[in-house]
This record gives structure tokens, C-alpha cells and sequence, in this order.
């Protein structure tokens, strides 16, 4: 759990940075967008990189979902006579979504794959073009995309909230002393995920870029 | 005070057990919880009734036996506070209080609100012992201890395995009673020996009694009487990689 987790969380960080290189422009997003598939050429065939990389991310993500759904069976078998009276869990609503926040996540990776890799649900979708195809589907007439992308990344912030302390926590890298620093830490990191990921296709929507 | 109490009645483990409802008036502020159990009990006893059975020991807070799920919340409301120390002016005049037993696989319900923690005793029998000779009490500093691992094993050593923390966890998981023995006898330098092969051995244990798995969500160190920390599970998983992945179990 806490190793492909924290896998993912570099792959997100890299793929963010990504996303923020569109504030320069379409020459140089596009551009990017061309390196990525070029990465590790010439001792590589074009895309060889890119498909190692898709290969080790789903390994990463069944691992992620395979050891949760283990530990979500694992926990309804442990209570098989519920409380009657039970309040909501007080270790913060981060923590208390994370199955269902999951979930969410891995709808949300299938119709991003769609609409903005495969191109299928984009309404531009032309390939090689990442640029002209963002800016199409984030039109302000596409608003309810963009609302969806916005619950996404959100969910996104507090999976990675709790997220992070837990998988510091697994690795047994917490203590009472860091505990504050850490927490606070992961508060932090995840706000600049969801800031950084939202800025792109509200910049879209708000004819920031165009 | 006048209170309506409504608690979980089951007449033996095979029992499907259900809420009842109990009116009980002339309960006073000072009363402890439990006390206020016994007001009913003397009462259902008077009328004929099957008195509510529940655990106590001590009364003192030190023993570990109460173990009520008060309104949802292991030990009820105040923090770092058994069920025998807790007060009747924590609660209302009128007030409605549901009392159900530790619910997980592993504490079976004996009966009524008694719960069979057996389960517990299994994990300490897998490794919470020592084969270092101690003897008769040594010299005060004979062997010195860095204070900071002291009060640290100290704090562990304050866990009274009441299972509250079971009672709490989402997941049903022991992870924090399980944590507080690990670190208790690891920090101290007479539990050296077995240091990583006591990790391994009771989480295995753990795992295999049926507790569900630690996912972090610090519900248990709120329940948890004696306010153990949740930072003992990262230190029990430090000791559980370093014995794993680092081979540093025989």
C-alpha cells in the first residue's frame, strides 16, 4: 500500500509539472508532449520509455487496489455485528474516504485515458496535438467536464492528505515529535497538488489560455 | 437524574442478542458509570429480571476489564478515561445512552455486554515475555537506560489491554495494543534478544486471530484510556521492516 503509493505520488508530481508547462505556451507543451514519447531514444525505440512507464504505473495501481481491497476484507470480516450507535469516525473525513475517494480516482483515470491519451471522449482528440485538445475540452460550454475534473483532483487532495502520513506512518518513518511536521506537511503538499492540477483546466474554462 | 438506557442484551454467544430499552430515574451525578449499571442491576434483581452483565475489576481505572461501548465511543465520551472513572455528570438529565458490548470477531460476546478477549492473551503468549534472567530487583542504574527510551517503553507500558482500541478501529485491528507490547519489551535493553523475532511473531499472531489490518485513521489512540500513541504503530512497523525486509529476524 504504502510502497505503490508512494510510486504514484511521484508520478503525479512529475505528471503536474507537465501540466504547468501549458502556461508557456503551446509550442513548448506540444514539444514536451513529443519528448515524453522520445524519452530513452536512440538506445530506445520511440515510446519504449512510455510504454515501460504505463506498464510499471498499472502494476503500481493493481498493487494499490489489491492491498487495499485485501485490507477492506479484512476489516469487514474482523466487525461481522455492527454497532447500533456509531458516530463518524474521528480521524478526519481524509481518512474515512479513502476506499470510496479510490474508487472515484480509478473512474476518473479510465475517462481521463479517453479523453485525453486515447482522445476518444475529447472533442478535438487529435493526436500529437496536447495543447489544442486541452484547451478544446475544457471549453466554459464544457463546464460540467471541468467540474468533474475539479471533484477528482479534489478527491485526488485527500487521498493524498491521509494518504501520505499513513504510508510515512507503514514505513515506520513517524514519531510523536515529526508527527505535527509531517501532518502538516502532507496538508500542505496535497493543497499544491490540487492547486497545481486545477490550474489548467480553469485557466481553460476562464479563457486564461486559449 | 433520569436516564433511558438502551443495551445490548444477548443471553450467550449463540444468542442473536438485540437493544432493550431500561427507564432508570434516581441516578446521581457522582455516581460512576458502572455504578449506575449496578442502581439498574439491584433493581432488574428486585423485579425478578436477569441483571445486565457487564465486566469490572478494579474500578481504579487499571485494570483493563470495563469494557463499554458508550454512545458509540469505547469507554464513552471523556478522553483518556475508563468506563468505571467515568462520571454521570459527563451526561444530561434526560438523556438517552446506548451501551453495546466491543464488537469484533476476534472478542466474542460471552454475554450481554461481556466479551471473551482471549484473543489478546494469544498475542502477548507469541511474544510479550523475556529470556533475559532478571533476577531479584537489581541496583537502581545497575543497568543504565537512556531516559528517552524509558519514558518511551514506559508509555507503552501503560497499555491495560482493555481492547479499546479494537472496539474503535474501523478496520476491527489490534494494531495499537498489539504496538504498545512490541515497543514496551523492545526499548527496554532486557528485551533485546527476542527484539525481532517479537515483532514478526505477534503481528502474525495478530493477523491470524482475525483483527482486521491497521490503516492508520488514529481512531484508537482517541479511544484509548491510556492515550497510547499512534506513533507506537509506526515504531512497531519500523522494528516489523527492519526484522523483514532488513533480515534482522533469526
Amino acid at each position: 500500500m504504502a510502497v505503490s503509493g508512494g510510486l504514484l505520488v511521484l508520478f503525479i508530481v512529475v505528471h503536474m509539472v507537465g501540466n504547468l508547462k501549458i502556461f508557456f505556451g503551446r509550442e513548448e507543451f506540444d514539444g514536451y508532449a513529443a519528448w515524453l514519447r522520445a524519452i530513452g531514444t536512440p538506445a530506445l525505440h520511440e515510446t519504449w520509455f512510455l510504454w515501460i512507464q504505463r506498464a510499471g504505473l498499472t502494476l503500481c495501481v493493481l498493487l494499490h487496489i489489491g492491498t487495499a481491497a485485501d485490507l477492506a476484507v479484512r476489516a469487514k470480516r474482523a466487525r461481522p455485528v455492527r454497532y447500533r450507535h456509531r458516530p463518524k469516525v474521528q480521524g478526519g473525513y481524509a481518512a474515512r474516504t479513502m476506499r470510496w475517494g479510490g474508487v472515484i480516482l480509478v473512474l476518473f483515470i479510465v475517462w481521463h485515458i479517453l479523453d485525453l491519451t486515447v482522445g476518444t471522449v475529447n472533442p478535438r482528440g487529435v493526436h500529437g496535438e496536447p495543447y489544442g485538445n486541452v484547451v478544446a475540452g475544457f471549453q466554459p460550454e464544457r463546464w460540467y467536464i471541468t467540474l468533474f475534473y475539479a471533484l477528482a483532483v479534489i478527491a485526488l487532495g485527500f487521498h493524498l492528505r491521509h494518504g501520505l502520513t499513513s504510508a510515512l506512518q507503514s514505513l515506520g518513518r513517524g514519531n510523536a515529535v515529526r508527527e505535527r511536521g509531517l501532518s502538516a506537511a502532507a496538508a500542505v503538499f496535497a493543497v499544491a497538488i490540487v492547486v497545481g492540477y486545477l490550474s489548467v483546466p480553469f485557466a481553460v474554462t476562464t479563457g486564461l489560455v486559449t | 437524574m433520569k436516564l433511558t438506557l438502551r443495551i445490548w442484551r444477548q443471553n450467550g454467544p449463540s444468542d442473536k442478542g438485540a437493544m432493550v430499552e431500561y427507564k432508570v430515574d434516581d441516578v446521581s451525578p457522582d455516581m460512576s458509570f458502572l455504578e449506575m449499571l449496578d442502581v439498574l442491576n439491584e433493581r432488574l434483581i428486585l423485579d425478578g429480571e436477569e441483571p445486565v452483565a457487564f465486566d469490572h475489576d478494579c474500578r481504579e481505572g487499571i485494570c483493563g476489564m470495563c469494557s463499554l461501548v458508550i454512545n458509540g465511543a469505547p469507554h464513552g465520551p471523556e478522553r483518556a478515561t475508563t468506563t468505571c472513572q467515568l462520571h454521570m455528570r459527563k451526561f444530561k438529565d434526560g438523556d438517552t445512552i446506548d451501551i453495546e458490548p466491543w464488537r469484533a470477531r476476534p472478542f466474542p460476546v460471552i454475554k450481554d455486554l461481556v466479551v471473551d478477549r482471549t484473543a489478546f492473551d494469544k498475542i502477548i503468549q507469541a511474544g510479550g515475555y523475556i529470556s533475559a534472567p532478571t533476577g531479584a530487583a537489581p541496583d537502581a542504574h545497575a543497568m543504565p537506560v537512556p531516559k528517552p527510551d524509558a519514558d518511551r517503553a514506559f508509555e507503552a507500558a501503560e497499555c491495560i489491554g482493555c481492547g479499546a482500541c479494537v472496539a474503535a478501529c474501523p478496520n476491527g485491528s489490534g494494531m495499537l495494543f498489539t504496538a504498545a507490547k512490541v515497543m514496551h519489551l523492545g526499548l527496554m535493553p532486557q528485551g533485546q534478544p527476542e527484539r525481532y523475532d517479537r515483532v514478526v511473531d505477534m503481528v502474525e499472531t495478530h493477523d491470524d486471530l482475525g483483527f482486521g489490518g491497521c490503516t492508520n485513521t488514529g481512531e484508537c489512540t482517541v479511544a484509548c484510556p491510556k492515550g497510547i500513541s499512534l506513533d507506537t504503530i509506526g515504531m512497531l512497523n519500523r522494528d516489523y521492516l527492519r526484522a523483514t525486509a532488513g533480515g534482522a529476524k533469526k
